[in-house]
């Protein structure tokens, strides 16, 4: 486990950048910096943190910086991988920051094909759960119920599930996190850089803009997740699924916390009515039971 | 130097494994197909020592070859048609990155109806987007464009991307005699890539493409066309370079065949050049001084040439192998900006779609013009679609 004291205190992180307040990116990235360090290279398609680096010639971000076009980061992250690997450059990280849009959406097709050639790289897809950057449009990974600029009444269908279709690709590293656990992400980042092959790794982002609550909330709102059991920490490494410690005591119903609690600090679910509140207790229940499963079928021993 | 018999698909793969590009990303369409198996297949038998990503799509394609560009390395993807239309928004962003890189257009027709034969819709769509645009007559041009353009996009002057056309089966899939520089001549001509322009890795802090101030976007798009303009002296130098290691050269951006003492031209690019160097030969046993201009280079586009050769002749034909809709011939529209329109002109468009223009109907074609313009004076034939 990683003890927060060990933690490097030089952050590439900067005051100084665009980022909005209570920004779940920044945190983030600054987890990142405190994992990989000055081996990490991004690359980063459209989206919230294109912005965030602020403007050239000066930027609030100390990692070096490829940006790209939307639909393209798991590819250009792929070049940038042959080309360290032709030069030696052993230890570098290739990490992709990218968005749920830019993930699940307009860049799945190249994650795909960077998932089947096992390319070496890290990929994170930084869930904020609508296109913020646009001014919060619904993305396939919004999940039911929530409002946004294309959801007036409120999303009809429920989230994508990207980390699952990356399981499918047989990568040899798929993790959820949250920008609530930052002992966690750091963990599994490093483990992360520890594998050869395609690394992914979803972290659950919430978004004080785009989901309605107050900037001083985004921890307390991203920890809610977890505990209602609405977002589930696992890792799915070498073949062997397991549910993450911070998320284990939420696999039996009666220890999570009522979704109402998660809800009703979010604007986004202001309109939902008990109906609705149903179907997403439903949703997670159907989640919980498929990653149990997984991890009875996928030879997980408890942790 | 050793003659080899190859297709121009070929001669690209020949040429990229010459150059010693060390990242080649790429996905297959037809007629560009061949390059990519044959660079896979050197790759594999351990004849070109480079990675290939076999990407799924051409979008991913440019990407992957411009990441690994960014990295430091020498990259190269090729493409046609849909294709290259499906990367058009990556064509964009290498080029404003001012990343060197190199990328085969082996030209063909733009759906619908499919159709994949040569044309050269796709090459010309590539005008405004700030790559070094060049387009080959015969193989062993290719051989010749491919190598240089490595030199040329890699020129701090320049540092732009750069694409060589071929024309889809007529160059693509048929096989020719090519003068074949050996390893050691290509190596002593093209050192290994340079940094470029900078480097993204670990530890650099630089950042490629974040948001600008509009006025500094504004300043880095006026910077790509002063190198466009410098690369117009680049190419000369590469070129004469190249010509003192193989003994080959073409003139640059424009090559002059019989124009000097010529009163007509035909200007056009592309493998039917060699029809209409034919035609000018018959064209001139029965009397008539002609020559043809042919484009060499599409960016940067070789006006002040042909504003000196062709700006004293009587007249002008062009030939375009694609349609700007709505408007007429690029090629012609941009030609006859270059000469203002001072000598006669006429816009043909021909060939589109891979309909065959052969040596008559070049003469022919030639020799109406000149008749017009003999009868008339000064004639200005803004459209004339020939075969259909």
């Amino acid at each position: 486990m990683v003890n927060i004291k060990e933690l490097p205190s030089k952050t590439l992180l900067m005051p100084g950048n665009a980022a909005c307040p209570g920004c779940p990116e920044t945190l983030g990235l600054r987890y990142v910096s405190m994992a990989l360090g000055d081996k990490a290279v991004l690359v980063i398609p459209a989206g919230c943190s294109s912005v965030i680096q602020g403007i050239y010639p000066k930027s609030g971000i100390g990692f070096p910086i490829l940006n790209i076009v939307f639909a393209a980061a798991a590819s250009a992250a792929s070049g940038l991988a042959r080309a360290y690997k032709i030069r030696g450059l052993e230890d570098a990280q290739v990490v992709v920051w990218a968005g749920d849009g830019g993930t699940g959406d307009i860049g799945i097709q190249a994650l795909s094909g960077a998932a089947e050639r096992n390319e070496n790289i890290i990929y994170i897809c930084v869930d904020n759960e609508a296109y913020m950057n646009t001014g919060i449009q619904r993305s396939s990974l919004t999940p039911y119920g929530a409002w946004t600029t294309t959801t007036w009444t409120g999303k009809k269908e429920h989230k994508k599930d990207v980390p699952l279709i990356m399981i499918a690709h047989g990568a040899p590293y798929v993790a959820t996190a949250s920008v609530g656990f930052p002992t966690d992400f750091i963990e599994k980042l490093r483990r992360a850089a520890s594998i050869k092959g395609l690394k992914y790794i979803h972290l659950h982002a919430p978004c004080p803009v785009g989901w309605r609550f107050d900037p001083s909330k985004t921890v307390e709102v991203a920890k809610l997740a977890v505990q209602t059991g609405i977002w589930v920490l696992y890792e799915y490494r070498g073949g062997v699924f397991r549910i993450s410690p911070l998320s284990r005591p939420y696999a039996k119903k009666e220890r999570r916390k009522p979704l109402k609690e998660y809800l009703k600090l979010q604007g986004r679910f202001r309109h939902l009515g008990e109906d609705d509140v149903k179907v997403l207790e439903a949703y997670i229940e159907e989640r919980w039971k498929l990653y149990l499963n997984m991890e009875k079928t996928l030879g997980s021993k408890a942790t | 130097m050793t003659v080899k018999l190859l297709t121009g698909n070929y001669t690209v793969a020949e040429a990229a494994r010459l150059a010693r590009v060390k990242v080649v990303a790429a996905f297959p369409i037809t007629p560009q197909t061949t390059i990519v198996e044959k660079i896979a297949e050197m790759i594999e038998h351990g004849e070109m020592d480079a990675e290939m990503i076999h990407v799924e799509s051409e979008h991913s394609a440019l990407a992957a070859a411009y990441g690994a560009a960014a990295g430091g390395v020498r990259a190269f993807t090729a493409t046609s048609s849909q294709g290259l239309l499906y990367m058009h928004e990556v064509v964009w962003w290498v080029a404003g990155s001012r990343i060197p890189l190199v990328m085969a257009i082996v030209t063909r027709a733009i759906g619908p109806p499919w159709n994949i034969h040569v044309s050269h819709e796709d090459i010309m769509d590539q005008r405004d987007t700030g790559w070094i645009i060049s387009i080959a007559e015969d193989n062993q041009e290719v051989l010749d464009l491919t190598l240089q353009a490595f030199r040329i996009s890699e020129d701090p002057r320049v540092y732009l991307p750069a694409m060589v056309g071929l024309d889809g089966f007529i160059l693509s899939h048929t096989t020719m005699p090519v003068d074949v520089p050996s390893q050691e001549e290509v190596d002593s001509w093209l050192p290994p890539r340079s940094p470029g322009p900078y480097v993204i890795e670990p530890g650099s802090g630089v950042i490629m493409g974040n948001i600008p101030p509009d006025e500094d976007y504004m300043r880095m798009r006026k910077a790509m066309q002063t190198a466009m303009r410098n690369a117009e002296r680049v190419i000369m130098e590469v070129e004469e370079e190249y010509y003192k290691l193989t003994g080959r050269r073409y003139g640059g951006l424009l090559e002059c065949y019989r124009c000097s003492d010529a009163k007509y031209a035909v200007v056009l690019m592309g493998t039917w050049a060699g029809n209409a160097k034919e035609a000018a030969d018959r064209l001139r046993e029965k009397g008539y001084p002609v020559g043809v201009a042919r484009i060499r280079y599409i960016r940067p586009f070789p006006s002040m040439l042909l504003r000196e050769k062709l700006g004293g002749m009587k007249g002008v034909m062009v030939m375009d192998r694609s349609v700007s809709m709505g408007r007429g011939g690029p090629l012609f529209l941009e030609v006859a900006e270059a000469l203002r329109s001072k000598p006669s002109m006429m816009s043909v468009i021909a060939g589109v779609g891979g309909v065959d223009v052969g040596v008559d109907d070049i003469s022919s074609l030639v020799e109406k013009f000149i008749g017009k313009v003999e009868e008339r004076g000064h004639v200005y034939i803004d459209e004339y679609w020939y075969g259909v």
